[in-house]
């Protein structure tokens, strides 16, 4: 097995071993089901307005995994002993970004079909919402880890991951939650820009905070 | 052939000089002690040596791979012994059998499914020194590798030093205490 595809497996195990996979998950149907009752049963305004509201629960669930995706391993020293193998920042960054997304983005593809039955969204938009999820989601997934590896040498960083992240996300939301032609496009475009980048930038500021 | 050259290194760290025309050669086969009181870069120049730090003067060569025992044991705490060890020997490119060397080595097979965030301070130490023996790398960083252990545990590392250095291998090690190994060059900072 070459050391990236093992690099994956242990994160993806680490991911799903304590249930902390199943978080985002259980929190995006959580709002799923709360939003019905802030809203009323109005079948019609909810399906009107819950394929926004689950994709806004899905940029707030892609928060709860992000302080676990580096930090323990500086803390415990396996980052280091990685490096000590000849793997380079990127090729780290770029592993964990493969198993974040793994344990991210099909689990909240699946928690979909019964969190758009709550919301009474009608077929169309509930395939619409899949796709845009199956090509946000990666994106969602390179932000996390940017921000997981920035903050990683930071004290108290709960707060501070929304501010920085959410803001950021603000073009996948927009692209992903808008019915607008063009807007799947665009939305792959944003997703591909940060998947492509989140390598190279979370591998220097893994190098960063090492010195 | 295995080796580790430094040549007039110097280490900062937080603007501050820990040592400076630092220079040194370990061989095959050779052992070298880095002693010196505490704070003065000892830690440093293991991380130096490993490559893990940038020296602010000088060349560092080092040929070979690699295992360094640091101080955070580097485990996954919720796998069991066996699993944190077998994901690093995957790594380094050894199989089960390099593992369950490893841990008769330092005397830990009894504790092999133990998962290793229940394991005590001296069996995490050599679980740690574990780790590196079934790596094989030839070249040893071991830093304060005696630290907790018992006096069966330091003389199975003491074995698997001599064993090491005997196959031709490399330590270089920080600490306080006798080692217990024999023609050691000591670096003292």
């Amino acid at each position: 097995m070459s050391p990236f595809l093992i690099l994956v497996r242990r994160d993806l195990g680490r991911a799903f071993a304590h249930g902390g996979a199943w978080l985002p998950v259980v929190f995006y149907l959580l709002v799923a089901t709360l939003f019905p009752f802030a809203i009323g049963p109005d079948a019609a305004l909810l399906g009107k307005v819950g394929g926004g509201a689950l994709w806004t629960a899905a940029l707030l669930a892609a928060l709860l995994p992000v302080e676990r995706l580096v930090r323990p391993d500086i803390a415990s020293g396996i980052l280091d002993q990685i490096t000590l193998r000849g793997q380079s920042d990127e090729a780290i960054a770029a592993a964990k970004l493969a198993a974040h997304w793994l344990s991210f983005g099909p689990p909240l593809m699946l928690a979909t079909a019964p969190a758009a039955a709550l919301l009474n969204l009608d077929g169309a938009t509930f395939i619409r919402l899949e796709i845009g999820l199956a090509l946000g989601t990666p994106g969602l997934a390179a932000l996390g880890l940017v921000v997981a590896a920035l903050t990683a040498s930071l004290r108290g960083t709960g707060a501070l991951i929304g501010l920085v992240m959410l803001p950021l996300a603000v073009p996948l939301l927009i692209f992903g939650a808008s019915a607008g032609p063009g807007a799947l496009k665009l939305l792959v475009a944003t997703s591909l820009l940060f998947v492509a980048g989140a390598p190279f930038v979370a591998g220097a500021a893994l190098r960063a905070g090492r010195t | 052939m295995s080796r580790l050259i430094f040549d007039d290194v110097a280490c900062a760290r937080g603007g501050r000089m820990l040592f400076e025309d630092l220079s040194f050669t370990v061989g095959p086969g050779e052992a070298a002690l880095v002693t010196g009181p505490n704070g003065c870069g000892k830690s440093s120049l293991l991380r130096l040596a490993a490559g893990l730090l940038a020296p602010a003067a000088g060349t560092i060569v080092r040929d070979g791979a690699v295992a360094l025992a640091a101080e955070a044991a580097a485990l996954d705490e919720d796998r069991s012994l066996i699993d944190a060890l077998a994901f690093w020997a995957r790594l380094d490119g050894q199989d089960k059998q390099a593992v369950a060397q490893a841990l008769a080595a330092m005397q830990l097979t009894a504790l092999a499914e133990v998962p290793v965030r229940l394991l005590s301070t001296g069996q995490r130490r050599r679980a740690t020194l574990a780790r590196v023996i079934a790596g094989r790398a030839p070249l040893w960083l071991l830093d304060e590798p005696g630290n907790g252990l018992d006096t069966a545990a330091l003389e199975a590392l003491g074995a698997a030093m001599e064993g090491h250095l005997a196959s031709g291998g490399l330590i270089l090690a920080a600490s306080h205490q006798p080692l217990g190994l024999t023609h050691t060059r000591e670096i003292a900072l």
